[in-house]
């Protein structure tokens, strides 16, 4: 039993913590969602780097690396906030490398690897998506539709309305289509869906404990009847608390992360429990990180807000955590079924 | 990462569960007694010592197996997994022993390892006060030296398997003036004398789990000092260090085994299908799959790099409040049984009461948390 890193994935996870921390400051982020649209010049910059291909294969373009990989950018882009479709663009391509033929695989995924394309992912009742995060910006889009499988087509083939979210560091978009719009994706779309269920748990995971970072800052500096309010156990319990969410969300995505490279048959489950806990997570630290900040933490210019937005859209992507608990009870159900038959 | 066990690792387990399979404990005493009880479990220890089970992670030259934490934490899964009870005298095993291999002098490792080992000396722990419970360092039991003897006298509560034990570590204020947490010196009392009186204290499942001691004028060698005359706070974090490491594993296995006894008779009841009664067990599960988690984390941050991250502090936290969350819902799923005196899911029900206060109260770990992992400040308060 080992969860340590790598000595390479403690590279990638400095590098990029460095990078962000010079690229992605506060006050940009907050200049890019002011102004609506993403940090071009960052997404080039990871694009150089080649992180929307970490972990598509490398005959395909990508760096072959795996799902611990992209979990790590992941959540340094979460912690950060940081105005790039990234997420959106790994998750299409996740998609399309699980449950694309290998013509769809030469032909869709060298670019959405090197960055050429941006990718985005929309989960459509009857060809008709709300909220696709980065769907406007997006070149290639695939759509899962419960009972019909998924289907991926170009920004063309579809109609792209843009459709802004309370999360304004990325884009969001209605996007429709035709029932015979685009092309369908025939391979493993529930192996795609929970790979993807772990990149965005992980995205919660950074965005929980930057949170709670803030907030432990904030409570330290901040004094009250003489004293810094996190001297007061109703706050620094409500911290603890925080600390013990965010460690259940990431230990239950680094499983899930864990098991989609070395234990896929595990994965299913470990992407429910880890989407559920990073959802939970997600909306409880951040909401508690705004309540820790008193007054001013429900101003625009403290920044927690964004931390909360994000976490509400990341909550609800790809199901929230109710819908991942009900499939988690069904897995524990067939299992019951299984150990009687 | 690397989430598996190894080959040895494996074989360890393997080789305990044959063995656990192979050599059951007798049948537990029906309406026994205290004293029946421990007997019943001392005569367990006394099969496990024969096998060389009774304290794998103890070193070789201690008569352990010398066992990496991984396998330690193994032995414990496989402990709860078999529900086998634990040794009669776990106390001794788990935190005395440790507690003498680090402070003890070779005279006293000689003396009293064995004898922990092989069962033939219960041992209990004497640290809490009626007015000294989280706030130990403030305990108030009088050590005053009387030539090469101690005289001791003070009250203990808490203290389980007292009426059987022989020893105690017992931790006594033997300098009032200097501040709290110096003055304090461990001892090792022998529980077979007059000046020490054990009452049973009955505690809300209706059994006496724990006793008070009352100690009026004890004599305790000065050899029997452990790790120095006011260095009494030090050796007892080691022995608090050491309460949940190994046990923690155990206990994560019994939940696991008690959730799964609940989401089969919610299966029987076809509450599985009911969304509330479905959300609410898949909530569980996924608290007990992070708890077991954060319990093998914490291990392997402690083989990695010396020392466990934050989820040390986190898994009795998230451990204790989910017992108790599951058995309050097994009242609803497994229905009127559990509230039906003397059956065995209502003292998991009542018993699950004492998980956030025992071993540290909930409020406590908070506090350690806020303090030591996050690093906050601590209010001053009046002394």
């Amino acid at each position: 039993m080992d969860f340590g890193l790598t000595d390479d994935q403690r590279e990638i996870q400095r590098t990029a913590r460095e990078l962000l921390a010079e690229r992605a400051r506060p006050e940009r982020v907050r200049e890019h969602a002011e102004a609506g649209r993403s940090d071009e010049q960052l997404w080039r910059e990871l694009c150089e780097l080649g992180w929307p291909g970490i972990a598509v294969a490398e005959r395909h373009g990508g760096q072959g690396l795996g799902s611990i990989e992209l979990s790590i950018l992941c959540e340094e882009l979460g912690s950060t906030v940081a105005a790039v479709p990234f997420l959106p663009s790994v998750l299409a391509s996740t998609l399309i490398e699980h449950a694309g033929s290998p013509e769809q695989h030469e032909r869709l995924l060298p670019a959405l690897a090197s960055g050429e394309s941006k990718g985005a992912l929309g989960v459509a009742v009857e060809g008709v998506a709300e909220l696709v995060v980065g769907g406007s910006e997006a070149d290639v889009i695939v759509l899962v539709e419960e009972d019909s499988g998924a289907r991926v087509m170009s920004a063309a083939q579809a109609e792209i309305g843009a459709s802004p979210s309370i999360d304004p560091t990325r884009s969001c978009a209605r996007v429709s289509a035709p029932a015979d719009g685009g092309e369908p994706l025939e391979g493993e779309v529930a192996a795609g869906m929970d790979r993807a269920l772990v990149a965005v748990s992980s995205e919660l995971v950074g965005v929980c404990d930057r949170a709670l970072k803030m907030t432990v800052a904030y409570v330290k500096e901040r004094r009250q009847f003489g004293v810094p309010v996190g001297s007061y156990q109703a706050v620094s319990h409500r911290c603890a608390q925080m600390l013990l969410e965010t460690e259940q969300a990431r230990s239950t995505t680094a499983y899930a992360a864990w098991a989609a490279d070395a234990d896929p048959e595990r994965l299913a489950e470990a992407a429910a429990m880890a989407k559920a806990a990073a959802s939970d997570a997600g909306r409880e630290v951040t909401a508690s990180a705004i309540q820790a900040h008193g007054g001013i933490g429900f101003t625009w210019e403290a920044d927690v807000h964004w931390l909360y937005k994000r976490a509400q859209l990341d909550a609800a992507l790809l199901g929230a955590a109710k819908h991942h608990r009900a499939r988690l009870a069904g897995v524990l159900a067939e299992r019951l079924s299984a150990h009687v038959s | 990462m690397d989430l598996t066990f190894s080959e040895r690792e494996a074989a360890f387990r393997d080789e305990l569960r044959g063995w656990l399979e192979e050599n059951p404990p007798d049948p537990k005493p029906e309406n026994g007694d205290e004293a029946a009880l421990s007997e019943w479990r001392r005569a367990w220890q006394r099969r496990l010592y024969d096998a060389g089970w009774a304290a794998p992670s103890w070193p070789t030259e201690y008569g352990g197996r010398g066992c990496t934490p991984t396998e330690s934490a193994i032995y414990f899964e496989e402990i709860g997994r078999a529900r086998v009870p634990l040794a009669a005298n776990v106390l001794g095993l788990l935190l005395g022993g440790p507690t003498l291999m680090a402070w003890g002098t070779d005279e006293q490792k000689e003396r009293y390892l064995p004898p922990i080992l092989s069962g033939e000396e219960i041992w209990c722990q004497g640290f809490s006060e009626p007015e000294a419970g989280s706030d130990l360092a403030g305990l108030k039991t009088r050590a005053v030296k009387d030539g090469d003897e101690w005289v001791v006298n003070g009250q203990k509560v808490w203290t389980s398997g007292a009426q059987v034990s022989k020893w105690c570590m017992l931790v006594a204020r033997t300098d009032t003036d200097v501040p709290k947490h110096k003055g304090l010196t461990y001892f090792l009392m022998d529980m077979e004398q007059d000046a020490v009186q054990v009452r049973p204290l009955r505690q809300i499942t209706g059994e006496a789990e724990f006793n008070e001691l009352f100690i009026e004028d004890a004599r305790i060698p000065d050899a029997n000092v452990v790790g120095g005359v006011g260095n009494g706070w030090q050796v007892a974090l080691t022995t608090l260090m050491n309460e949940r490491a190994g046990l923690g594993f155990a206990l994560q296995i019994r939940l696991r085994q008690l959730l799964d006894d609940v989401i089969e008779a919610a299966e029987r009841r076809g509450l599985l299908e009911d969304p509330l009664y479905a959300d609410a067990l898949a909530d569980l599960h996924m608290r007990c799959e992070s708890i077991r988690l954060l319990a093998w984390k914490g291990l392997s941050d402690v083989e990695r790099y010396g020392q466990p991250g934050p989820e040390g502090s986190l898994v009795k936290w998230l451990w204790s409040e989910t017992n108790q969350r599951l058995t309050q819902l097994s009242v609803d799923i497994v229905g009127t049984d559990v509230l039906k005196a003397g059956s065995d899911w209502s003292y998991e029900l009542l018993r699950a009461r004492g998980n956030t206060i025992e071993g540290g109260t909930t409020e406590v770990l908070k506090n350690i948390v806020a303090e030591r992992v996050l690093g906050l400040p601590r209010l001053k308060v009046a002394a």
